[in-house]
């Protein structure tokens, strides 16, 4: 049983992994070898815990039972962190997922210390190849661009690869015409890309701007957490930006805000409802009524001529 | 001579064995106008192998000087008759941010740029050039100005970064450096960014994409600063001087790794040895890069603009030979160096 098998026991093929897939790749990385060694003797616990006590309201579930929820908590409506995979398979219709790109890895182009052992661990202990998954699918029957993050692969953060990856997928937006919905989940630029990094800002920002010029849709879905370079970028330019419930979304991080300014800011600050509030999203939604909300906004975007003509 | 950084301590001894030993000459009389000479040149050779092998470290402390010319002195000093332009129409003015409308060899400008402040109380009026939401506004406001009127845009960069604060998240910061992104990309007029001091994170980036992007040689681009990298990578900011090192945040860096197109020289010493030289230097540059972009039209423009971001980047593709992605030259040469077959 692999990591995806033990998530999700009752869905089959809701997308397609490729079997090499399943077995983490950490063949880019030459001078890694040794240091991979010591990682397979101690694999990660597995999330084979039965039992999930909930972060904010701490009650107890079946781990399972949390999973068929799609991770929100039954009680008080927590909305635990999905990965790529698991937000795709929630999220388009069965069986229609395409990957794009799917061998795309970091290069560690400045040769910066640590990071080919760090990336390594990281694609072992996820089964990811970095912090992405980009493709084409549908949602009710609207063909869509999809992207989504796993903040458990390296924080989420911005490289080489995701802003690469984010480029192409909308490149495909612009050429299909579909619409293109991307998931955010980051918590900001690849420290270990260094400038690079801070380039897929405005890497995937330019792409935005042509997608705008042809009239493209781009859905925004912000999701728990979404900072810094992301939140600077492609995360905030959506035509719709949506987040989930108590997500936190904004620029700095809150511990690095109070320490500039010596003071404890509220605990609500930074959350979807608070961006809500302050102008920067459109709607908060519920995890479980997002993939309606996606299908209607999708819908309203189709206007065939036989709709006129009915009119 | 005043303001100097750590790195620069021999020069300041020497000068004053200089001075003393020409004072000693001149009370006692005694020539030793062979020995000064020898001083002046010994000083000479130790300042040039100074400046030409700077840590990364040590030119973070030149482009963080507190003498740096700052946007504003190399307004006056390149351009004429700049009007300057307040407000983003929606919150405030943003003093972090300067920008305006200028003449460059009688060619009307939009100039935009970070404002560090010249002294305390200036310092904390312009937020130590750090802008806050208004501010991006502020200069995306000028820029659209500037593509409605056709004018070319030069900005001058110079942030620690965006301010991190609470009224900053509140007003959307995040998205405020975005649609700086995303806008400047699709503008049709000519865009030339300059480092001019510290190019720091997506504060700097919001007024830096540009057709062509120019660094001047001591000034330093990067996606955070190494104090919040180090903080960051190894929980100690302390480690400043390390993650400076290990981040490549140099001009020569950024040069080699397609981030920025040009590096303007510095006088000895850096720019703040000699503001009027500098501003010559960059006026120089600009009109050149300007003369080669005036011809473009503006969608030749936009695309160059778009397609030198597009290639930005270095990644791989494992397995499949005949993949769909792209790979830069850069990659295929890093890959190569690095003992892997490249596609
Ligand atoms: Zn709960």
């Amino acid at each position: 049983m692999t990591v995806f098998d033990q998530l999700f026991p009752r869905k089959k093929v809701y997308i397609n992994i490729p079997a090499e897939r399943r077995t983490p790749t950490v063949k880019p990385i030459a001078s890694v070898e040794e240091s991979l060694d010591e990682v397979v003797q101690s694999p990660k616990e597995l999330p084979n815990n039965l039992i999930y006590k909930c972060p904010r309201c701490t009650k107890q579930y079946f781990t399972k039972e949390f999973e068929k929820n799609e991770k929100v908590c039954p009680a008080c409506n927590f909305h635990g962190r999905l990965n790529a995979i698991e937000r795709i398979q929630i999220t388009l219709d069965e069986g229609t997922f395409e990957e794009y790109q799917a061998d795309m890895v970091s290069v560690d182009p400045l040769n910066f210390p640590g990071y080919k052992e760090k990336y390594a661990k990281h694609q072992l202990n996820t089964g990811f190849r970095d912090a992405i998954i980009t493709g084409q699918g549908e949602i009710t029957g609207n063909p869509v661009i999809i992207a989504a993050m796993s903040f458990e692969f390296f924080g989420g953060s911005m490289g080489s690869v995701v802003g690469e990856k984010i480029a192409y997928a909308i490149e495909q937006a612009i050429h299909s015409k579909h619409p293109l919905i991307i998931f955010s989940t980051s918590g900001g630029a690849r420290m270990e890309e260094s400038i690079l990094s801070l380039m897929q800002m405005a890497k995937t920002s330019a792409l935005l701007s042509q997608l705008a010029e042809e009239r493209g849709l781009f859905i925004s879905v912000l999701t728990d957490p979404t900072l810094g370079g992301v939140s600077a970028s492609f995360a905030m330019l959506g035509d719709v930006n949506i987040a989930e419930p108590g997500a936190i979304v904004g620029f700095t991080g809150r511990r690095v805000i109070e320490q500039t300014i010596r003071q404890k800011l509220p605990d609500n600050f930074q959350t979807s409802e608070f961006n809500l509030k302050h102008g920067q999203l459109d709607m908060v939604v519920h995890r479980q009524e997002l993939k309606s909300v996606l299908g209607n906004l999708l819908d309203m975007h189709r206007v065939t001529p036989s709709v006129v003509e009915g009119f | 001579m005043a303001g100097e950084a750590s790195f620069e301590q021999p020069l300041v001894q020497l000068r004053t064995k200089i001075e003393e030993t020409k004072k000693f000459s001149a009370a006692q009389k005694v020539d030793m106008s062979d020995m000064i000479s020898k001083l002046e040149q010994e000083y000479t050779t130790i300042e040039q192998s100074i400046y030409e092998n700077l840590k990364p470290s040590e030119k973070m402390q030149l482009a963080r000087h507190a003498q740096r010319p700052t946007t504003l002195e190399y307004i006056a000093e390149i351009f004429t008759d700049f009007i300057e332009l307040h407000g983003d129409r929606s919150y405030g003015d943003d003093l972090a941010i300067v920008g305006g409308i200028a003449k460059l060899n009688g060619l009307p400008v939009t100039v935009v740029g970070h404002q560090k402040g010249k002294d305390t109380k200036d310092n904390i009026a312009r937020n130590f050039g750090m802008p806050h939401p208004e501010g991006f506004r502020k200069a995306l406001r000028l820029m659209q100005q500037a593509d409605k009127f056709s004018r070319p845009i030069i900005t001058f960069i110079d942030t620690p970064g965006a301010f991190p604060g609470s009224a900053a998240e509140e007003r959307g910061q995040g998205e405020a450096i975005a649609r700086n992104l995303r806008e400047m990309a699709s503008f049709g007029v000519p865009i030339i960014c300059i480092v001019i001091g510290e190019g720091g994170s997506g504060g700097a980036l919001a007024l830096g994409v540009g057709n062509r992007v120019l660094m001047l040689e001591h000034s330093i681009y990067s996606v955070s600063s190494p104090e919040a990298a180090a903080s960051i990578l190894w929980k100690d900011a302390t480690q400043a001087h390390r993650a400076a090192e290990a981040m490549r945040i140099t001009s020569k860096d950024m040069l080699e790794l397609g981030v920025v197109d040009q590096i303007i020289v510095e006088p000895l010493g850096g720019s703040h040895r000699d503001t009027t030289l500098q501003a010559q230097f960059m006026k120089d540059a600009i009109i050149s890069n300007l003369k080669e972009m005036l011809p473009m039209t503006p969608h030749q423009l936009k695309m160059d603009r778009c397609a030198k971001f597009r290639r930005i980047g270095q990644f791989m593709m494992i397995g499949s030979p005949n993949d769909n992605a792209v790979s830069s030259s850069t990659t295929n040469a890093k890959l190569q160096q690095n003992g892997l077959k490249v596609n």
